[in-house]
Order: C-alpha cells, then structure tokens, then sequence
C-alpha cells in the first residue's frame, strides 16, 4: 500500500484524516481507486487527463512534474502528498 | 470594518474570513474582498498624509481588524530616491530606487510580516511560522519576538550566512531543511496541515501578501500620487508584483491617483526565471530546479507565477532575467551610481533594468521606478570573491603618497 498525504480541503474523501492508504501502480491509478471509494475525489484533482493548475503532487517528496507527472510509477511504501500549489512565498 | 470576504481568485466562492488560503472547490488562492465605497468615504489624500510614515498609513487597506493586534516595528514608508546617476549610467531619462531594504529587519517583508503577525494574533495563534529564501525569516523572527509569540521558521540549508545570523539573534526556532526553497515550502505545506500554526505565507497568505500593496501606495504617493510610467520589480513567487500592480488600481478606483496605467516589468536570475520564461514563450509556467547565487528570488515552482504573467501582460509590461556576473554588476553599479548598497535580488533588478534598456525594451525616455527589496549587508557572502581587496600600507605619509603616485593598482583577489 501505498500513503498518500491530502491537503485540508480534500480530507472530506478520508474522513477527516490527514492520510489515507491506497493501491495502484501510477499516480493516476491511485487516485481513481480513491475515486472509486470516495465518489468525487478525482474530479477535485484532475481535469482534461492533466493535474489542475493549482495543485501540485509530490512521490516521495519529489513534484511528479519532474517525473512522468500522472504517470509517475509508485511502489510498496511510497509516499505521495497532494497540496495546494499557491503556497509560500 | 472595511473587509467584506476572502474571495477565490480563480472562481469566485466567497469565504468567511479565516485562517484559510485555499478555494475548497478549485484549490485557487483566496484573496481579501474590501468594501472600496465604504473606503473611499473614510479616506482622503489629507488623512494619509497626516499619518506616521509606515505602512500602517494605509490603515483601512490593510486587513486587520483591531489596531490592538498590530504589530509594528515602524515598517515601511521607506525612501523614494531620484537616481539621476543610475539614470544616466543607464541611458534612462528619469529613474527612481524605492529602497526598502532599510526597513527593520532590511527587506519588504516587514510589510507582509507585519499585517500576517497582526492577523495571526486577531485569530488567537501562539505560534507563527513560515518556509523563507532569508528575509521572510529575519522579518518573521523580528515580528514573532515583538509580539511574544512562539516561532519556527524553515530555511534550505545553503542559505547566506547573513541572514542565518540575523534569524538566529532573534531567537526563534529555526530548522535548517536539506534542500531548495521548494522542498521547504512542500514541507511547511504538510506541517500546516498538522500543527494549528499561523504560516504567515500558508495559511495567513492571503492575508501576508496584502501587506505588499503597500509598496505600490507609497510609490504613488512619494510622485506626488501618481502611478509611475514602468515599476520594475524582482520575482520569486510573484506575490510582490501582483499586489504593488493591485495596490496602484485600489488606488485609481479610490479615485487616490488618476489612473494605474503602470507597465508592471518582472525581473529575475537566469539560473531561475519560470515567471519570465513563461512570459517570453507563453507558454505555462514550468517549475526549475534553481541554480543561482541569487537565494532570495530562488523560488523554481512560483505559487502567483500564473498570476504575475497575467499582470505583466495585462499592463504592458515585460519581462528580463539577468546572469550571475551581471547580478553582481547589478550591485556594484547601484553603490557606486547612487550609494544603496543592496542585495543580490537587488542586482538582478538593476541588472535586468539595463539589459531590458539596452535591448530596446524599454523606452529611454520613460520614468521608472526600481524596486530594491533587500540590504546588500544580508548577501556579502556572494560579493566577497568579486571585490578590490583594499591595499596595507604602514602608518606613515611617505607609504601613502608612494601609493598614490603609484595610482591605486586594482586588482580583484580572493578574500
């Protein structure tokens, strides 16, 4: 499994809690077996194939724009954050 | 109570106001909705005026409720200098330096801090902190020991020394991250998602950045209220462009300047320019892996970059970026033209200035104002390799006028 940390606005999809466990082979596929379980949760992250301009997805720390964005490979153990991208500064 | 809403940049959904800086529904920044009739009934050109000289002049602008909570280590209303020197070095017809490193804590960011402290005490906080390239954590520690609050505050571990010393005398909690600046703000991003903590620039940005409008007021008002023709400002997230741009149009609809027709110029280090590469391709802004002597600009993912090449298009403005020998050029020029002495976010400003001339850019016969951010003193790390070591002579005239005769030989050295 893999943990994936959620900003505040998207904790209504794990009741409340500040991280959930999920599986799935890419960032992509992560999230849509969240969705499958919280109705609604992609839709908040996602748009036209691509993540939504103001939010941002770190694999173990590391912004997936460095990598293959959504279809960034996770493994066992991995830590994904997804956050609001206006932040800092 | 001039301050109706926070409202979504991005969608519009109105929100109380909160320690929120976030759109639940589109995760867009929320910003301060005002009530500007309400405003423009209370204040006049006279009543300014007639206030201290700090940032606080601007009172009913500025989203604190209770003067109680008001932080105030008498920030702001920092000098407008006539630079004909710089000018003419330049080949510009007017320019003038707003120098705001000689604020308390040597940068703009006293601005920000103090609104974002003030607000972080009316929301009952005990503790504030922030993810910082350097000022923001001189100006957080200085605000946060002021008010008797508790404070961390994060920086990556290659910042200047300067400005790790200055944080330090002020006593907060500071931790020191294995990283750049975005690695500590994706950090500081989860912490204030588990610690009730004011983050001036996180959870208190909207009301942090507010502070920065500001900068675009006094402008205004040291012209003799009126707008300037081309503001030329440094870009590391884009939250001080947006709002000096924000600060002159709250102006002209108070009817406080005729019109804000300011061309809003951004300037950055070529080691980390997404804002004016975007500008410069149109195409989105696309995070950079920083790699610069100048630390305090270093932001390679800019949370407002959306929104500042937005600006920069929208006023006409344009958009430079300037090399690590031309930075420190940028410097040099500034103390030797005009006697302010900066730091290397004040070098890329001056810097990109006489490339952006040189190129035709800009028109020689504007005026302009540059944005000088920061206090050269934080950054003589960086400068240190690149000056004369000064010549020893024994304490005797013969020595001197030797040396003088000599003509005093130049040479940079190592120190």
């Amino acid at each position: 499994m893999v943990t994936v940390r959620l900003a505040t606005p998207l904790r209504k999809f794990s009741d409340g809690k500040p991280e959930i466990q999920a599986s799935g082979k890419t960032i992509r596929e992560i999230i849509e077996n969240i969705d499958k379980a919280k109705p609604g949760f992609k839709e908040r992250i996602i748009e036209n194939g691509e993540i939504k301009q103001f939010i941002n997805i770190f694999h173990n720390n590391e912004d997936v724009r460095f990598k293959k964005g959504l279809d960034t490979e996770v493994a066992e153990d991995d830590v994904i954050s997804i956050l609001p991208a206006v932040s800092g500064g | 109570m001039t301050v109706i809403s926070l409202k979504c940049r991005n969608c519009g959904k109105r929100y109380p106001v909160e320690a929120i800086s976030i759109c639940e529904e589109c995760f867009g920044p929320l910003e301060v909705e005002y009530d500007y009739e309400a405003i423009k009934e209370k204040l006049s050109k006279e009543k300014i005026e007639k206030r201290a000289p700090t940032l606080w002049r601007y009172r009913e602008l500025l989203p604190v409720e209770s003067d109680s909570s008001i932080v105030d280590l008498q920030a702001g209303f920092t000098p407008l200098h006539r630079a004909d020197n710089l000018a003419e070095a330049l080949g510009l017809k007017e320019l003038y330096i707003k120098n705001d490193s000689v604020n308390p804590t040597f940068s703009f960011k006293d601005r920000v801090v103090s609104v974002a402290v003030s607000k972080a005490i009316e929301f009952g906080f005990d503790t504030v902190g922030c993810a910082s390239t350097g000022n923001l954590a001189n100006s957080v520690a200085a605000h946060a020991a002021k008010a008797k609050l508790n404070c961390y505050i994060f920086i990556p571990a290659n910042l200047n020394l300067g400005k790790i010393i200055q944080t330090l005398a002020y006593d907060p909690n500071l931790i020191s991250v294995e990283g750049n600046y975005d690695d500590v703000n994706r950090l500081c991003t989860e912490i204030a998602g588990y610690y009730n903590w004011g983050f001036v620039n996180i959870n208190l940005r909207p009301f942090y950045s507010e502070g920065s409008k500001t900068l675009g007021y006094e402008v205004a008002e040291q012209l003799g209220w009126r707008a300037p023709e081309r503001a030329i400002i440094p870009v590391a997230s884009g939250s001080l462009l947006t709002k000096i741009y924000k600060g002159l149009k709250e102006f002209e609809t108070l009817g406080l300047i005729d019109s804000a027709d300011t061309r809003i110029t951004a300037a950055q280090s070529e080691g980390c320019s997404p804002v004016t590469t975007a500008f410069r391709t149109g195409e989105p802004i696309k995070p950079v892996k920083p790699n610069t002597i100048e630390k305090s600009l270093a932001i390679g993912n800019p949370a407002d970059g959306y929104y500042a090449v937005k600006v920069i298009k929208e006023s006409g403005g344009t958009a430079g970026a300037a090399s690590d020998p031309e930075i420190i050029e940028g410097i040099k020029l500034l103390a030797k033209t005009e006697g302010i002495f900066t730091e290397t976010a004040g070098g890329v400003v001056i810097a990109t200035l006489k490339k952006l001339v040189e190129a035709g850019e800009i028109d020689r016969d504007e005026s302009v104002v540059a944005y000088i951010t920061g206090n050269g003193l934080k950054t003589q790390d960086v400068l240190a390799n690149y000056l004369t070591k000064p010549p020893v002579i024994k304490p005797d005239l013969d020595a001197f006028r030797e040396l003088v005769e000599k003509k005093l030989e130049k040479e940079v050295v190592a120190w």
